[in-house]
């Protein structure tokens, strides 16, 4: 008996007092000496400001991917789903500890912040700097886990052998079990990656520009077949480690979460579409977990790039990871998105409700018959609602009020469903009032020159010409002269 | 089962003193309008009932809600009566009421009012359970880690296994000043007790330090151009922020 009864109170009969001082004269010293107490050096506030601000750019943040429970004699957990421990002033989730190695680099890509050519404060952490600095950060809960990135210093090899000797550092003498998300550098030897996905949870690549047009021009020291081969090789260590696992248990796990990867969005003419198939090839022939978009932010002014003085495209960026949303988690395809006729999104309309008002011969669907797959596919209606949908109509059928219980965006999913063969009182199936209906406060806030009242369906062509054609480099388009000038050097997409 | 309008039960505000309620309102066949604490809000005219708490009583209910409802259950109603929710000791009751006739289906009784309002209550308790689980923030002191957080729900039972299994080597401390306990682990074991005070020594100078590095790596990371606080404030409420050192 009591076991169970995991909330003690009575708190209002037991009630004591805990002073700190019970807890402290009692407690067993943390058993590594080394790390207590120990004040951090002097100049490491410095160095931490310089390789935190050149490493801010890399997009991909998360601690998904693994769960990892702790052990005796360790330091940490890992959880499926991820933890964000905190968000900047941006919004993003602060999740790792992410930094770079060094931002001393031997590279001059010219839409990098650490290119060798910039004039800017140069750093590197040791290994056991860095190591540190981690574990400290780790046991106030700051942060998941590290997230180890660098610039190349000398060549690709010694960089990530200085990096491999700070996370052999973590894992093994300051006994860390949190997570590490490390990346892996272009051109690095095969056996160096061998050795790093045996001490990290997650490797990507970034592949940066969706054509090779793009990386020849504006980073020509990189080669595509660099990038793709630690992408294969990881995949096929995976791959291998799990027909290991099969055997032996205990067989050592190789980047157990997975791979993921960056691109670059704006900062080259290549439309949605290239980016989108290149993707939905990374999911499907690389098993990757995650394809990050990175909206350019304009750092370096060089004909090549998009003026230094227009805002990163953050629309577009925001319109593509709905998309990559409907094709990881809502079954649809990179062409049921983004087609020959229109390469790109329409940005004024996220691309679900895009989709489902040129399919409007596909609706409305019958909220209480239609199969989970169906249902997904309705604009208003997302993975959460979908499933409870399916659950509640187990024990009766459902009705409007019913729907707005379970999370159904009334607003947006009126204009698709029927429930008990009736459509919402008012409502109007025609693509005019549908698209009046579906755009929210917000899309229009980001629009700067559209307002609701005035749309029309008949518009959307017009708007997608405007909005998705070309015009400002603000929606991460390259003005027109500048695409007419690539028409064609970017027809061939990377090669996957 | 007689349905009394003014019929109100008020019990110890333990889960145990709970559980007997729901014992005794079946062992009297009477269905209380209200469950309160001592000191709640009662009606003029209400019939009032003190239940007492029998461990025997508790556990029965306890086995019960297993053997009729399913295992998923026990947690589902121990989490709810951990949420903030208001009058929830009437709306567990009715639920497990529930329960006992309809099953396991009960859980898809989704547009049920009752059952609408335990689930969003049990994932509003997830929810901010999940989000303390990052914005936790300790403090070292001399070898000892110490956290104070101020949440709506009771989150601790579920936040105590997650921080033990993190850092079993070490000594840590959650404290929840607003429902005044606290979560105590050591090497040797967790220990989730009752705390009306909690004082504490100024923090030595390596602290410091490292707080100092958490402040500029926290808003360095931040990109300028895509300043968006509204955004920050939605992923991260301002209620948190006061026991998290990058807002200290």
């Amino acid at each position: 008996m009591g076991r169970f009864f995991f909330y003690p109170v009575s708190a209002f009969t037991r009630t004591y007092v805990l002073y700190y001082t019970d807890i402290k004269r009692t407690h067993v010293l943390y058993n590594s000496g080394r790390l207590q107490g120990r004040e951090p050096a002097v100049d490491i506030l410095e160095k931490l400001e310089i390789l935190t601000d050149a490493a801010k750019y890399d997009v991909a943040c998360t601690s998904s991917g693994v769960d990892r429970s702790g052990r005796q004699g360790k330091t940490g957990s890992a959880v499926a789903c991820g933890i964000c421990h905190s968000f900047a002033a941006d919004g993003r989730c602060i999740s790792l500890l992410k930094v770079l190695m060094t931002n001393q680099c031997v590279y001059d890509c010219k839409y990098c912040v650490n290119r060798s050519s910039r004039e800017t404060p140069r750093a590197a952490f040791t290994p056991h700097e860095l190591a540190d600095l981690t574990m400290n950060f780790y046991r106030r809960n700051f942060i998941e886990g590290l997230f180890l990135s660098s610039a190349v210093m000398k060549n690709p090899d010694y960089t990530t052998e200085r990096m491999i000797q700070s996370i052999e550092l973590l894992r093994n003498e300051y006994r860390f079990n949190g997570y590490i998300h490390v990346k892996a550098i272009p051109g690095t030897d095969n056996a160096l990656i061998q050795r790093m996905g045996l001490l990290a949870d997650r490797m990507s690549v970034n592949i940066e520009f969706p054509s090779e047009m793009g990386l020849e021009k504006l980073a020509p020291q990189k080669k595509p077949e660099a990038i793709m081969r630690p992408m294969g090789l990881i995949r096929s260590g995976i791959e291998e480690n799990t027909s290991d696992l099969v055997l032996y248990r205990h067989a050592p796990k190789f980047v157990p979460a997975g791979q993921s990867t960056q691109l670059i969005v704006g900062a080259t003419p290549d439309s949605d579409r290239k980016i989108l198939t290149l993707s939905e090839g990374l999911y499907d022939k690389y098993k990757l977990k995650r394809v990050f978009f990175s909206a350019y932010n304009p750092v370096v002014s060089d004909p090549l790039l998009p003026s230094i003085l227009s805002a990163p495209p953050l629309l577009r960026e925001h319109r593509l990871y709905q998309a990559d949303w409907l094709m990881r988690f809502y079954g649809f395809s990179a062409n049921e998105i983004v087609d020959d006729k229109n390469p790109n999104m329409n940005l004024a309309i996220d691309p679900k409700c895009s989709w489902a008002l040129r399919h409007l011969e596909q609706f409305p669907v019958e909220v209480n018959r239609a199969s989970y797959q169906r249902l997904l596919r309705v604009p208003g209606i997302g993975v959460q609602s979908a499933r409870r949908i399916v659950q509640a109509r187990r024990a009766g059928s459902l009705d409007f009020e019913g729907l707005r219980k379970l999370g159904v965006v009334l607003k947006r999913a009126k204009f698709f469903i029927t429930c008990q063969g009736k459509v919402t009182e008012g409502v109007i199936i025609q693509p005019d009032t549908v698209l009046r209906g579906l755009l929210s406060k917000n899309d229009l806030k980001m629009l700067p020159a559209a307002s609701g009242d005035q749309m029309s369906f008949t518009d959307l062509p017009e708007m997608a010409r405007v909005m998705g054609g070309v015009p400002t480099s603000a929606f991460g388009y390259l003005p027109e002269e500048r695409t007419n000038e690539y028409a064609g050097q970017y027809e061939f997409g990377i090669h996957i | 089962m007689l349905d009394n309008t003014n019929l109100v039960y008020i019990y110890d505000g333990t889960l145990e003193g709970f559980l007997c309620c729901v014992y005794e309102s079946y062992a009297r066949s009477e269905i209380p309008q209200d469950i309160c604490t001592e000191g709640g809000q009662i009606g003029l005219f209400a019939e009032v009932q003190w239940v007492r708490t029998d461990m025997g009583h508790a556990q029965k209910v306890y086995e019960s809600i297993d053997r009729k409802i399913c295992l998923e259950a026990q947690d589902f109603v121990k989490n709810a009566f951990l949420t903030c929710m208001e009058n929830k000791e009437i709306l567990i009751y009715r639920f497990m009421r529930q329960g006992y006739k309809y099953g396991r289906a009960v859980f898809d009784r989704l547009t049920d009012d009752t059952v609408d309002r335990i689930t969003k209550a049990v994932r509003n308790l997830q929810r901010e359970a999940g989000n303390l689980k990052g914005f936790v923030r300790f403090t070292v002191y001399d070898g000892v880690m110490v956290s104070c957080i101020a949440p709506k729900n009771i989150v601790l039972p579920l936040l105590s296994d997650h921080f033990a299994d993190r850092y079993p080597d070490e000594t840590f401390l959650i404290y929840d000043r607003i429902h005044q306990m606290a979560v105590v682990h050591k090497p040797e074991g967790t220990l989730l007790t009752s705390m009306s005070k909690l004082t504490l020594p100024p923090i030595d100078d390596a602290e410091k330090a490292y707080q100092t590095l958490w402040k500029c790596f926290q808003h360095t990371v931040a990109i300028e151009e895509r300043y968006n606080p509204k955004c920050q404030m939605n992923h991260m409420p301002k209620r948190f922020w006061t026991d998290m050192t990058e807002f200290a």
